[in-house]
């Protein structure tokens, strides 16, 4: 096998090299060639196409993402330990715990091989986790499929589900919520966004340094192989053909395999090594492998560093330093440290039969020299390669047909106006795919493991307790309405916003802090890049006004069925913080004896965008409820004083399928009858289907009523009697409508998903 | 006296945090056992709990049967030392010969995770004595490998006996022989279920705390002993 060193590159600047292939433009291979004032290795060229690519270097969204930071007020900033820029960002939630989360997605691997794209989705979110220090508490997971009825979504669906369940499960990470939604523009391009959230002492945040000349770089994990090596196999082809004695390498598939066992047994190990305090710095190795970890190790600490190839242990024969950098083999962590630890970090790495080699060190200087049995094959500045890639402006433009789609409202869809019409209405809302249950999907999920789930689906929000003493715990839900997006993703991306923080208010918890997952089209579109630059405005604006800082996140580009570009869908999750678990809300009603059911928020005639213009009509067009985010933090802080003082037995965020669909979930959950009284002033249709936001149904004790209902008018949030509870029926009764058995609402509700995939 | 119950740690042991919260819930101390060390620390009974031992390769339990703590729970239990095994535990203690039968898929061929009625149908084991015979309780099921197989001549003999200790209500979730969620060795003091006791100690963090019974029943024994 020739290597290409750069003693050989050096002599040999013209050589022809397959950068375009590699995805590499000409001006960008130029400049590489500038950086390092000679052709690059293969090795280097192989480094440089992956750190520069869209997933890796963030060029066409950079300049946005900038803006997060700049907007940060010192409200936002004061519980923030870690933002941007960091594996995950890291909120203060006080008593010296700090709580690590982020989304991040695995749409296009999901595509290909679905259950190991979702699978290896959830160990790279969850390995970012570790590298901050934390302990993994839970996970989520948002996905997008197309039509729920196409035969490729029985394929895509089912393997998604499994691999996102076979991988958690298996971490012992409960699954505590997420979303499914369904619409054609997914069908080619599926969205598979996992989130993941930790938890550790604030004293014992790790950020990912190099720090220290003659500090030890030390691999550990999985074996390192040819599996998701993807566009560098250009490399291997081209230039080493005929290298293995004339017969074709073996190709591997481009989407990584994963194997949790050794990921749970790493997380242990890795929480151990961290208890013993022995770890300088840490950093996963996810998309870019080793080429990533090096360079952002070297260009985070102080020093240069060494890094000896032949050391990495692989699993394959043969591997050349281009294909051992660019590896995406799962499962595998790089720490730095101190030589005299390096003996107890083995130690604890063997407790675990974890294997682990040193395989470099932190130099003087600022060069990352990569040797391969004592040639250099790599030798770079290690800035260029993690953060000095290329930024582009790329051109934004209000796509054409913009004006066409909002002025093509839902105003002229015909609206059941009979009581039967109505009745059926919510029984076919209710089982329309997008809204019906989502049990077949999160019953594959282990929602129990390590005790501390206090809330998981089908509440709005997942809530865990971190403190057995004190019961301190957080909670996280994750939104957003690609529908509305489209017609407005500067007020799509709010609503989402205010949907995520409404899921979190309601379970009784205070919204602390946003990670948010973009999922768009192909940044080289103007049309794309003008929804994205909106939504990532509305984002930034409507953080500022609630007061919550974004601390990270994830951009995903070029998704896409065929040419037709994605709904814009910014998954927004939102964190709160619970002093104290036991007051958690729940959605079901019926808890308590004689509840009362109250409407909160103003309720208008939406329809754009809606499930249920979507749903009974096929439509997308017009413009999206209306987005009133002070009304959001009003709501918010009537929810958390409501709980505080025991006013509140259940509350439910009204969302996709308005009153409607938030009364039946409620009944069914709580497994109780309820009578509801529609108001006069206002067609029937509008109060039970509109989706306006900033809304919640509560069901309060009754003894608590005039209590709950004289805060809100004080604190001037509109409210509305809707209805009781009535623990002895056993159907939803709409006053001046009809009545629907809960039975005959639970098979329509629960039986969609099991009739489609099961 | 202070019970010591300890609870063993495989690499890919999930529910290890799990099950030692539920025995300190009911007043016992929990001790850690290390799969690679075959010392019992001196405890009066042994938790095998739940999760992926090995990543459950080869076969559910296969790898962890020979792990050298096996050995002295196999020796410990055949003096009569009161031991339970949850989901993987009890794919364990199939496989160590300790209970009979084996586990296989779910009949549905999927993972499934639902709150489950449960059956008490002995309640003169180390493990249920504190429950009332026909009692019926509300706890987690989760697992992807909790079909409960035997032959004729073992599930005869397992009935016959009255060694099913606890049994599905309703549909059964995953093809059980005879809906037998979990049984008893002959003399009593080895059970193993496939719903988790362990995740429903608390009506916070659970459906119920009708888990808790399992444990206070071996405080019972223990202590009475």
């Amino acid at each position: 096998m020739t290597i290409d060193t750069v003693k050989h590159a050096e002599t040999t600047p013209d050589q022809e090299q397959p950068f375009r292939e590699l995805g590499l433009k000409d001006d960008e291979y130029a400049r590489i060639r500038e950086i390092l004032g000679r052709r690059p290795t293969d090795a280097e060229l192989a480094m440089y196409s992956i750190m520069w690519s869209e997933h890796c270097s963030y060029k066409s969204s950079k300049v946005f993402l900038r803006k997060f930071d700049e907007s940060l007020t010192d409200e936002m900033r004061s519980k923030m330990l870690a933002g941007i820029g960091e594996n995950a960002g890291v909120v203060d939630i006080g008593d010296g715990w700090a709580i690590t989360f982020k989304v991040e997605s695995h749409n296009h691997p999901s595509y290909v091989e679905p259950y190991q794209g979702a699978a290896t989705g959830v160990g790279g979110i969850v390995r970012d986790i570790i590298a901050m220090g934390a302990r993994p508490l839970a996970v989520m997971d948002s996905l997008r499929f197309g039509k729920a009825d196409a035969p490729d979504t029985r394929r895509v669906l089912p393997g998604v589900v499994a691999g996102v369940g076979g991988y958690g499960n298996c971490l012992g990470l409960p699954n505590i919520g997420g979303e499914v939604v369904f619409d054609e523009s997914y069908a080619g391009n599926p969205l598979v966004n996992a989130l993941c959230v930790g938890v550790l002492r604030t004293e014992d945040l790790h950020l990912a340094h190099a720090s220290g000349a003659g500090n030890k770089i030390i691999l550990f994990g999985a074996r390192t192989g040819l599996d998701g090596i993807g566009g560098v196999s250009v490399l291997a082809s081209d230039t080493f053909a005929g290298d293995d004695g004339g017969g074709k390498r073996k190709k591997l598939p481009a989407v990584q395999v994963g194997d949790p066992f050794t990921e749970k047994v790493l997380i242990e190990c890795c929480l151990e090594l961290f208890q013993e305090g022995i770890v300088v710095g840490i950093q996963d190795l996810g998309g870019a492998g080793l080429s990533c970890a090096t360079s952002e190790l070297a260009s985070a600490g102080d020093g240069g560093m060494h890094v000896y190839l032949e050391r990495v242990p692989l699993r394959a024969t043969g591997m050349t330093p281009a294909e051992i950098l660019s590896s995406e083999s799962q499962e595998r962590m790089c720490a730095v440290v101190a030589p005299e630890n390096v003996d107890a970090f083995m130690a604890v790495c063997g407790k675990w039969d974890v294997i682990a080699s040193e395989i470099g060190e932190v130099t003087e200087g600022e060069r990352l020299v990569i040797t391969w049995n004592d040639e250099v094959v790599v030798d770079v500045p290690p800035r260029t390669v993690a953060h000095e890639g290329p930024v582009y402006n790329r051109p934004i433009e209000r796509p054409a047909d913009q004006d066409a789609l909002v002025a093509n409202g839902p105003e002229s869809l015909a609206r059941p106006t009979e009581p039967a019409d109505v009745l059926k209405t919510v029984l076919t809302m209710a089982a329309s795919p997008n809204l019906s249950s989502r049990r077949w999907v999160t019953q594959q999920y282990d929602r129990y493991v390590r005790g501390g789930t206090v809330l998981a689906q089908p509440s709005d929000a997942g809530m865990i307790r971190i403190d057995e003493e004190t019961n301190r715990g957080i909670a996280l839900a994750t939104d957003c309405n690609g529908r509305f997006t489209k017609l407005d993703p500067y007020a799509g991306a709010q609503l989402a916003l205010a949907e995520a923080y409404r899921n979190v208010s309601v379970s009784g918890a205070t919204p602390i802090a946003v990670s948010d997952c973009l999922n768009f089209g192909s940044p080289e579109d103007p049309a794309v890049m003008w929804q994205f630059e909106r939504a990532i405005q509305g984002i930034i604006d409507g953080c500022r006004e609630l007061g919550i800082p974004v601390t990270g996140g994830n951009v995903s580009f070029y998704n896409q069925t065929g040419s037709t570009a994605i709904l814009p869908t910014p998954v927004i999750g939102v964190l709160g913080v619970i002093d104290d678990v036991r007051r958690r809300i729940p959605t079901g009603i019926g808890a308590e004896a004689g509840e009362t059911l109250l409407l909160l928020g103003d309720t208008r005639d939406e329809f754009g965008g809606s499930e249920w213009a979507h749903h009974v009509h096929g439509h997308l067009g017009g413009v999206p409820p209306k987005v009133d985010l002070a009304r959001e933090r009003l709501l918010g802080e009537v929810l958390l004083a409501g709980s505080r003082d025991g006013m509140v037995s259940a509350a439910h965020d009204l969302s996709d399928g308005g009153l409607a669909q938030a009364l039946v979930e409620a009944c069914l959950i709580g497994e109780t009858g309820a009578r509801v009284f529609l108001d006069s002033e206002q067609d029937a249709f509008t109060q039970l289907f509109s989706e306006s936001a900033g809304r919640v149904l509560v069901a309060v004790p009754r003894s608590e009523e005039l209590r709950f209902t004289d805060m809100c008018t004080a604190r001037q949030l509109p409210w509305r009697k809707v209805g009781v509870v009535d623990p002895e029926s056993e159907s939803l009764e709409f006053q001046d409508l009809g009545q629907l058995p809960l039975g005959e609402l639970r098979a329509a509700w629960e039986g969609t998903l099991p009739a489609l995939f099961d | 006296m202070s019970v010591r119950v300890g609870v063993i740690t495989f690499p890919g042991t999930l529910d290890d945090v799990d099950a030692a919260r539920a025995a300190r819930y009911a007043e016992a101390e929990a001790v850690p056992l290390w799969h690679g060390d075959p010392d019992l620390k001196g405890v009066d009974a042994v938790i095998v709990p739940g999760g992926f031992s090995y990543g459950d390769y080869l076969r559910c339990g296969a790898i962890a049967r020979f792990a050298p703590v096996m050995d002295s729970v196999i020796e410990a239990a055949g003096k009569g030392m009161p031991v339970l095994g949850i989901c993987n535990g009890f794919q364990i203690l199939c496989e160590a010969g300790l209970l009979p039968g084996a586990l296989i898929r779910n009949s549905g061929l999927h993972f499934v995770c639902k709150d489950q009625w449960l059956k008490v149908e002995n309640n003169t084991t180390a493990w249920s004595s504190r429950y009332e015979l026909g009692a019926e309780i509300l706890v987690p099921l989760k697992s992807g490998e909790g079909g409960y197989q035997a032959t004729q001549s073992t599930v005869d003999e397992l009935e016959g006996e009255g060694r099913v200790v606890f049994r599905y209500v309703g549909d059964n979730p995953n093809g059980s022989r005879d809906g037998i969620a979990g049984v008893t060795s002959a003399n009593g003091r080895v059970v193993g279920l496939m719903p988790h006791p362990e995740h429903a100690i608390d009506a916070l963090t659970g459906p119920t705390d009708d888990g808790l019974g399992m444990f206070l029943s071996l405080m019972d024994e223990v202590v009475n002993a």
